[in-house]
């Protein structure tokens, strides 16, 4: 994926040129190795900043919402969905947006990779499948594919779903692959098994919102976790509000969530949050057939009715 | 002061009688990294690592803190009379925190221990704990200790040193508290002669593997409002996206909030670490947020830590280079790279439309 940085440069600085866009938003190489930085330029000089490889892994529809902008913006898959989401919910027009689309192919886990090392990784090298980790005293080579974020591994739409021109191929779409194996695994559980499941996962949240900030469906001007009058949800690490805060920030994402990862991946204590968003992606694809960010042609389930609505859950 | 040596089974017995005498902290395993745990009966804190993933400070500061308790109940005779939460202020040890999360009590301890204001919750706790550090022998790449004011080696705040080497450790007492630690732990073979050069080898050793630097040395003569106009902060904040993570790694930032909680007719007054990243930090009563925009909250992280504190207290910036926020930070927001910006900038040299305007 990295040859992809050449014709991102490219595309960006000729829109600048042109004058099409007023600002650029990609990705530059971070300071530490998996770590890249969300950017935005304006000048067609500084196109040479942004690069691709496969730590691209925020979303940047994130850096979009209620901008006034004409912008040209960096999209892979996941990002091409929110930013349809982002059109249907208003917070951005098409007509604002050149999509710069990026067929990706996945990207690594950070907390994964970093996990598998005792030593710290202090350089990153990445060629075609292949992923070079190294650092004092050690060096290992490993397969991209089986160092891929959870999401990509299941992902089934590499592809951006809407674009203005592509930096490269489309990319084979995954087939055979089961995105929710792991909500079956949860689904299967008794209810003490579930609750001391999601217990041990949000043990350690610090509440930092970090999951929360890093989605694109957050931007609520004042979210439930904020307000005070009335206080839906207390500030403290008593396990009651770290559970409110957890499910209602799932909730809030039903419907919408493009299983992009980033809230995983923004976690800095390794929370499996997608864990409670996932379950309610299968569920709105079971119910209603519906795959948030597909298209800007249709209303999102739970923002439209229709008779033959499934209906056996009201008793 | 003498070096006492460690071997490794007279270390599991120390450890073990300390735990009679303090609660006892460590860094432990937790869910693939390491954390400030306490130990219990027969564990002993990891001695192979980098850094814990959250900071020590949790120690004497806890994330949320009771401070009262209160009743609304009219036929009681104590409603509404703020009763004070006993706390447990025994004695408690923190075995293998790093030099550079020592210097951090020193700084915060500017904040809750002054002249005008003694915290009790903070002073008490933090004078019923004896740290007991770890020299780093491999800091890691993002560790800029050096430029902040310590260094791998480092002895400020810290009542015992350790130093390993290969399966030894070797233990320097640096104040009363950290004597009285050892005397309990029952550790008292002399090291030989020769062990203090050495460990004055390892210590160049280690200091030679800080790759990290900052440069603070202009920070001071800035112009408080020259730095707060730079150019620069739209562009080096916009990936932020307003987490609190890089304030709740930090060993060094103490900002806390004071919530009351109500279930019924009883409640709690606590405290919980507040973020300056938030809107909510600053939003006033009226809805008017003099911090409305996201830069505006990142400026004021940087503006504290690197121009506020130094210019009050006069003794370097508010950090200690463990360079937790780095490793953290979900967008790649970097001290260092913010850092060096503000110590350089120079408006007339700056062809941005501040200077001209």
């Amino acid at each position: 994926m990295t040859a992809y940085t050449d014709k991102i440069r490219q595309i960006a600085s000729k829109l600048l040129t042109e004058g099409k866009v007023d600002m650029v938003i990609g990705f530059r190489k971070g300071s530490i190795p998996m770590m890249n930085q969300p950017l935005f330029i304006k000048t067609p000089g500084e196109a040479q900043e942004l690069i691709w490889d496969s730590h691209c892994a925020l979303n940047l529809a994130n850096y979009v919402t209620n901008r006034k902008e004409k912008i040209g913006i960096v999209a892979k898959g996941c990002d091409s969905r929110n930013l349809v989401t982002h059109i249907i919910e208003n917070k951005i027009t098409r007509e604002q947006l050149h999509i710069i689309g990026v067929p990706c192919t996945g990207m690594v886990d950070r907390h994964k990779v970093s996990a598998m090392i005792e030593a710290e990784i202090t350089a990153i090298e990445e060629s075609g499948d292949s992923i070079k980790i190294s650092g004092n005293g050690f060096s290992k080579e490993l397969k991209k594919t089986e160092v891929l974020q959870e999401n990509c591994a299941g992902c089934t739409h590499r592809n951006p779903v809407i674009y203005d021109e592509l930096v490269g191929e489309l990319v084979p779409e995954q087939s055979g692959v089961d995105p929710y194996a792991s909500v079956r695994e949860v689904e299967s559980m008794s209810p003490e098994e579930k609750w001391n499941y999601f217990e041990d996962l949000i043990s350690n949240c610090i509440r930092c919102y970090a999951c929360r900030n890093a989605c694109p469906l957050c931007y609520c001007p004042t979210c439930f976790v904020d307000e005070s009058r009335p206080q839906w949800v207390g500030k403290s690490q008593d396990p009651t509000d770290v559970r409110t805060f957890h499910l209602l920030r799932a909730y809030h994402c039903a419907g919408r969530c493009s299983d992009c990862g980033a809230c995983e991946r923004a976690c800095p204590m390794g929370i499996k949050v997608r864990e409670f968003t996932k379950k309610l992606n299968k569920d709105c694809l079971e119910l209603y057939g519906w795959e948030a960010g597909l298209t800007v042609d249709a209303r999102p389930a739970l923002d439209t009715f229709k008779a033959d609505d499934p209906q056996d859950f009201i008793k | 002061m003498n070096l006492i040596q460690i071997d490794a089974q007279s270390w599991a017995k120390g450890i073990e009688k300390l735990k009679a005498v303090y609660r006892t902290f460590g860094p432990k395993k937790e869910k693939n990294d390491l954390e400030f745990k306490e130990l219990q009966a027969g564990e002993l804190p990891e001695l192979h690592f980098q850094n814990t993933r959250m900071s020590p400070k949790a120690l004497v500061y806890p994330q949320t803190q009771a401070m009262f308790t209160y009743s609304l109940d009219e036929s009681r005779e104590d409603c509404r009379i703020l009763k004070e939460v006993k706390r447990d202020e025994k004695p408690q040890a923190a075995i293998g925190i790093r030099p550079c999360d020592a210097l951090a009590f020193k700084l915060v301890q500017r904040n809750f221990d002054s002249r005008e204001y003694q915290d009790v919750y903070w002073i008490n706790a933090y004078e019923a704990t004896t740290l007991v550090g770890l020299a780093c022998d491999h800091p890691c790449s993002t560790c800029f200790c050096t430029s902040a004011g310590t260094g791998p080696f480092g002895e400020e705040g810290l009542d015992v040193l350790l130093i390993q080497q290969n399966d030894t450790l070797y233990a320097k007492a640096i104040t009363q508290k950290g004597e009285s630690l050892i005397q309990a732990a029952g550790w008292k073979s002399a090291a030989a002669k020769d062990a203090a050069g050495n460990m004055d080898a390892l210590k160049t050793k280690a200091e030679s593997e800080i790759s990290a630097f900052v440069e603070t040395d202009k920070l001071k003569q800035k112009k408080i409002m020259e730095i707060y106009e730079a150019p620069f902060w739209e562009a080096e904040t916009f990936s932020c996206i307003n987490c609190g993570t890089c304030t709740f790694v930090c060993p060094t930032c103490w900002c806390f909030d004071i919530q009351d909680e109500t279930h019924g007719k009883s409640g709690v007054r606590m405290r919980n670490w507040d973020t300056c990243m938030s809107p909510l930090f600053t939003i006033h009563a009226s809805g008017h947020n003099p911090r409305e925009h996201k830069y505006e909250r990142v400026r004021q992280r940087f503006m504290h830590k690197l121009k506020y504190y130094v210019d009050k207290y006069n003794d370097g910036i508010q950090c200690v280079g463990c360079g937790r926020c780095i490793r953290s930070c979900p967008v790649n927001i970097d001290i260092r790279k913010i850092c060096n910006k503000m110590n350089s900038f120079d408006p007339q040299s700056c062809s941005c439309e501040v200077a001209s305007s």
